[in-house]
């Protein structure tokens, strides 16, 4: 028998410093990979693309070749891989945990929706390519409008607005073409737009040219109808109102409001960034939404990806459908055909939002979604996002502060009357979330509430899951009110980074790497 | 469902929590004239992975994709090759189910690649800094008119003859809301210089485009010099930014901000999007100030250790709703960090490499080409897309090649709308060309006239 | 001789004859948190009262300034272009923003004296 003599200690000695306490040379800890910048570790002269010879040839750039070197560094292959791996490491995340962002609906992202957005007749044609040529693709297109026109009961769709922002453009482009079609641009000058509403909204009223009137809230959270009365007249545009609203609450007299402004002449723009509460459960066209836009990268899960790239197609009423801005799809004959230019449409499209039309990756992502989840599985993904959402409301206000009696939707608000006089603000607590293991929810948002915290778990929660979640919170804020502070205000301690100086980065923005001067 | 976790059991527990006796309690605000009680119509129920991947791969098959033919499209969106290991990296858990960075403690990844990202445009535009991204090169350019318009407190806006048609409708689109002064030349190949003609002293920018969109190289240079004697500012636009490691940069010719496509790195085709726009400017308070969209810039933390953040907010919709620089929200984050390895792996050498080989292998399929009966090449200059005549409909022409399996490219008319150059096809080539390629192109564009 | 007075906006105005200095109250600044930037307007422009003309922005806020009464911009604080903590530091004293002539001084009788203020800030 061959026979390793040299032992080893297979066992803890006991006899480590405490990790706080370790000092290492590089910078690592353990797992925790220190990574410097890109500019710092890679190299001009390295290259991880092996690329044919540049064959012989006579140049024809007109005298304009670029002499002064770029600066740009470069990897190997393996380099770029730990780089990035590294990297990555650093980032939070939903397939590590419970991203409870309010208003942003952190769910899962199936991975078939990944490998089918691969697919060659998607990801490797190109937007330009003879109409003959694409007819799967367009075919893909025209499916994913059925379903959200079905979803929704509108009657058509506007799929290139590229996320919810472009899709709020969108929509209130429609309207404003619509307004000037009546010869009243002069006169409607003004958009109704609820406090409580995400900054997108009055900045898209704004491109649009209209003026900003802002609706306060009621005691319940919603719109106050009293003042929505008082405020609506012939020069009213439209009301900018999101359903369920920034709160996590249904807008109880949403077909009131609809009527109110119909009845002065002006439209309802829905913003339909939370539809992942409501989808199956009503449909907007039966709550007298004009234009909608719809976040393919929330309600139909296509990955955010560290903060894009998203879709927000603009489901329209009638009275706008014919003012859908280029290029759209059509049928022709058995297939289809985009209508490119306006001299092809008997329409009256706005314009045009971008070079392309529409963000293919993400449509095939959510159509994929849909089909696999079908009417009832989008219905139970309502019902379990309300659920969950309640869920935690429920177990939370046991030592948090909702923000309003009642039940939620998909999502629930508490502000910070709970933390009231123990020093800890929000942001302390959201921080101290983090050493837990969790990311922060929203804070600070929506306006209406003080030091608001919005809380949203979506469907793709276990009970477990929340419950570990909420066990979690509950003694946070049983040790906020017991007077230890300093575990919030000095948090997070557990992070690759504590907390960062934000001041000094906006008072003097360093946006760039530089080579030293060395 | 295979991606729900609650099962009965659990839901009726959270029920009975809540203190609600049923689900339809929870939606009791829904008015009752619009609750939807049965399934929504005309949609079938869940289906299994692999019926939706059978359903798919069907749809899939019924185009034809690039890789499956010899294809030579260009017009604003490049085919090249991306290497395994960026999609690979960009569908790490960490970055792909990540939300924008907004708890810096537990997002450095992110932003440190989007400092990265914006260290590498800022680098290859030749401008001091550049933005975390936008939508597309046509938004980014959109953007970049408005950005114009605030700095100069001006209101005239010139579109030179070789800007992207769609760039320009789109950036039309973008004013409606707003008292602009729109100056749309008229398309033109090699007249991009004439743009001096329509300049003022009232005119905020001047957006030229460069390779344009003929494929024709412009010199920003004497541009730069005639708009900055009145003040007016000069916006370069660049859709194929592969150009950008052979081309002289606009910010060496003299340009203020640059709006591009960034797709050609990094990103596939994707029938359009997503994209990513790039946004580069000059290192200006005023500049930066009006610039739209997110910027990672670089702070310590409360221990000294160097750190990231998204900075400068206060521009944004978040803070500053509607007096923001732009509406927008959500931008090409993933697309960025594609952006961002494709462009490290190829690194200086490489990306050098890879735009003289488009260049290289352009120029060889021209000299082909221009030797056919029929057809001309229209082109002085070009990067790796030129413009050729043909005699005949180029349309048509773009047609009959695809029904024998060549992509052949893009008519112009395409772009420009029925009735203009009609006989105008576009042609790019890039690295992914294999000499057959130019033989099927040879052959069939030969037939097809 | 200098007199004092304050806009419900928190901004303050230090009246010489036809002339002012303005900036924005101790209590403001404190209120803001760090000042990370501040945007004045153009010299030489004419401004009404209530007209918005400059813009005060710490981290995640950005506060308009308005026009306290109505007159000519006649200088403007350069310094805090590279300086915005000064505002915090010395909110009314190295930190002011702008000087202006004052066209009409009766705009000024609508405005409190450092006791309103004081009694405007406790509320
Ligand atoms: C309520 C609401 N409206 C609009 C938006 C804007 O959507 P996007 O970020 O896709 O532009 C968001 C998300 O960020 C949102 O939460």
């Amino acid at each position: 028998m061959a026979m390793n003599s040299t032992g080893r200690p297979t066992a803890p000695t006991g006899d480590v410093p405490c990790a706080e306490d370790l000092k290492t040379f590089s910078g690592s800890r353990g797992l925790m990979q220190q990574e410097p910048l890109l500019h710092e570790v890679g190299a001009p002269e390295k290259c991880g693309v092996d690329l044919p010879d540049v064959p012989e040839h006579t140049a024809r750039l007109g005298g304009l070749e670029r002499d002064e070197t770029i600066g740009l560094p470069g990897f190997s292959e393996p380099e770029a891989m730990r780089h990035y791996v590294r990297l990555s490491q650093r980032n939070y995340a939903i397939d590590l945990g419970l991203y409870p962002l309010g208003s942003c609906t952190m769910k899962h992202n199936p991975r078939l929706n990944e490998k089918l957005a691969r697919l060659p007749g998607f990801a490797d044609v190109h937007p330009l390519q003879p109409q003959s040529t694409v007819q799967g693709a367009l075919g893909l297109m025209a499916e994913l409008s059925d379903w959200l026109v079905a979803i929704t009961g509108m009657d058509a769709v506007a799929l290139s607005p590229k996320a919810g922002a472009h899709g709020e453009w969108c929509g209130m482009m429609c309207i404003r073409a619509a307004i000037e079609e009546r010869g009243e641009l002069q006169t409607r000058r003004r958009v109704l737009v609820p406090q409580s509403a995400h900054g997108t909204n009055p900045a898209t009223a704004a491109a649009c040219g209209f003026e900003i009137d802002e609706l306060p809230a009621d005691d319940t959270g919603r719109v106050d109808m009293e003042i929505l009365r008082a405020k609506i007249g012939p020069d009213v545009a439209a009301i900018m109102l999101t359903n369920p609203n920034t709160g996590g609450l249904f807008e109880r007299d949403i077909r009131e409001i609809a009527d109110l402004v119909h009845e002065a002449g002006g439209y309802f723009y829905c913003d339909g960034a939370n539809l992942n509460a409501i989808m199956g459960k009503t449909r907007v066209r039966d709550l007298g939404v004009d234009a909608m836009h719809i976040n393919l990268h929330k309600t139909f899960s296509t990955p955010h990806g560290g903060g894009g790239p998203g879709a927000g197609p603009v489901v329209l009423s009638k009275r706008l459908s014919n003012y859908a801005p280029l290029p759209y799809l059509v049928r022709d004959g058995d297939g289809w055909a985009l209508i490119e230019e306006a001299a092809q449409s008997d329409a009256k499209p706005f314009g045009r939002l971008s070079v392309f039309h529409g963000q293919m990756g993400m449509f095939v992502r959510a159509l994929a979604y849909m089909m696999s989840h079908g009417a009832d599985g989008l219905r139970q993904v309502s019902e379990d996002a309300v659920l969950n959402a309640n869920y935690l409301l429920a177990r939370l206000s046991e030592e948090m502060s909702p923000a309003f009696d009642g039940v939620c939707m998909h999502e629930a608000l508490f502000d910070d009357a709970f933390l009231k006089d123990t020093g800890v603000t929000t942001l302390d607590f959201a921080k101290a979330m983090i050493d837990e293991g969790y990311h922060p929810m929203t804070m600070y948002f929506p306006l209406i509430v003080h030091g608001a915290m919005l809380i949203e778990p979506t469907e793709t929660e276990s009970k477990e899951s929340l419950d570990r979640f909420a066990d979690s919170l509950l003694l946070l804020a049983k040790m906020a009110k017991s007077g230890d502070t300093t575990r919030f205000t000095a948090a997070p301690t557990l992070a690759p980074l504590r907390r960062l100086d934000e001041t000094r980065a906006a008072r003097t923005p360093i946006l760039r790497w530089k080579a030293t001067d060395a | 469902m295979r991606y729900l976790p609650l099962n009965e059991n659990d839901r009726a527990a959270m029920l009975a929590r809540i203190g609600v006796s049923s689900i339809d309690d929870l939606f009791a605000d829904i008015p009752a004239k619009a609750r939807l009680d049965g399934l929504i119509e005309g949609l079938p129920t869940h289906a299994s992975e692999m019926a939706v991947e059978r359903h798919f791969t069907d749809l899939s098959r019924q185009s034809l994709s690039a890789g499956d033919a010899p294809f030579f499209c260009g017009g604003g969106a490049y085919r090249h090759h991306v290497p395994a290991s960026v999609d690979h990296l960009i569908q790490r858990s960490e970055f792909l189910t990540a939300y924008t960075p907004y708890q810096p403690e537990i997002a450095q990844g992110t932003l440190q690649t989007l400092f990265e990202f914006q260290t590498q445009v800022a680098q290859l535009t030749g401008m001091d800094v550049a933005n975390a991204s936008l939508y597309d090169g046509s938004t980014a350019t959109a953007e970049a008119v408005h950005m114009a318009a605030r700095i100069t407190r001006r209101r005239k806006c010139v579109l030179a003859p070789g800007l992207h048609p769609h760039y320009a409708q789109t950036v039309q689109t973008a004013v409606q809301g707003e008292t602009m002064d729109m100056h749309v030349m008229t398309p033109a190949m090699g007249a991009d210089a004439d743009v001096m003609g329509a300049l003022d002293d009232q005119t905020a920018c001047i957006v030229v485009q460069n390779p344009n969109v003929f494929g024709e190289l412009v010199d920003l240079e004497p541009l730069a010099k005639a708009a900055h004697a009145v003040g007016t500012l000069l916006i370069a636009v660049t859709t194929e930014v592969v150009s950008l490691g052979l081309v002289k940069s606009p910010g060496e010719m003299g340009a203020d901000i640059v709006a591009a496509e960034g797709q050609s790195i990094g990103n596939g085709l994707s029938f359009g999007g997503p994209y990513v726009g790039l946004l580069a400017c000059r290192d200006d308070r005023k500049f930066i100030r009006q610039a739209p969209g997110r910027f990672a810039g670089e702070t310590v933390d409360e221990a000294g250790k160097r750190g990231y953040v998204l900075t400068l907010s206060t521009r944004e919709q978040h803070i500053r709703r509607e007096k923001a620089t732009s509406n927008i929200c959500t931008n090409s984050g993933l697309c960025t960090l594609a952006f961002s390895i494709h462009l490290a792996l190829l690194g200086e050498v490489g990306l050098r490499k890879l735009a003289a080989l488009n260049h290289a292998r352009a120029c060889q399929l021209a000299d082909r080409l221009d030797a056919l009966d029929g057809v001309e090449v229209l082109n002085q200059s070009f990067f790796n897309e030129f413009a050729v005549r043909v005699s005949g409909n180029a349309s048509q022409i773009i047609e009959d090649m695809a029904k024998a399996g060549v992509l052949g490219g893009i008519p112009a008319a395409r772009l420009f709308g029925a009735g203009y150059f009609d006989d105008v096809l576009m042609i790019a080539v890039t690295e992914t060309n294999r000499d057959e390629d130019f033989d099927a192109l040879v052959v069939a564009l030969r037939e097809a006239l | 001789m200098s007199k004092i007075y304050y806009t419900e906006d928190h901004e303050w105005l230090n009246v010489d004859g036809d002339t002012a200095i303005v900036g924005i109250s101790t209590y403001a600044a404190g209120q803001l948190g760090d000042v990370v930037f501040v945007e004045l307007p153009e010299v030489g422009k004419t401004v009404k009262k209530g007209e918005d003309i400059a813009v005060v922005e710490s981290v995640k806020s950005a506060s308009e300034i308005y026009a306290p009464v109505s007159g000519e911009i006649t200088a403007v604080n350069e310094a805090l272009e590279d300086a915005p903590e000064t505002v915090n530091e010395d909110a009314q004293g190295a930190g002011w923003f702008f000087k202006m002539t004052i066209s009409d001084a009766a705009e000024l009788s609508g405005l409190m004296d450092e006791a309103a203020y004081g009694e405007f800030t406790r509320e």
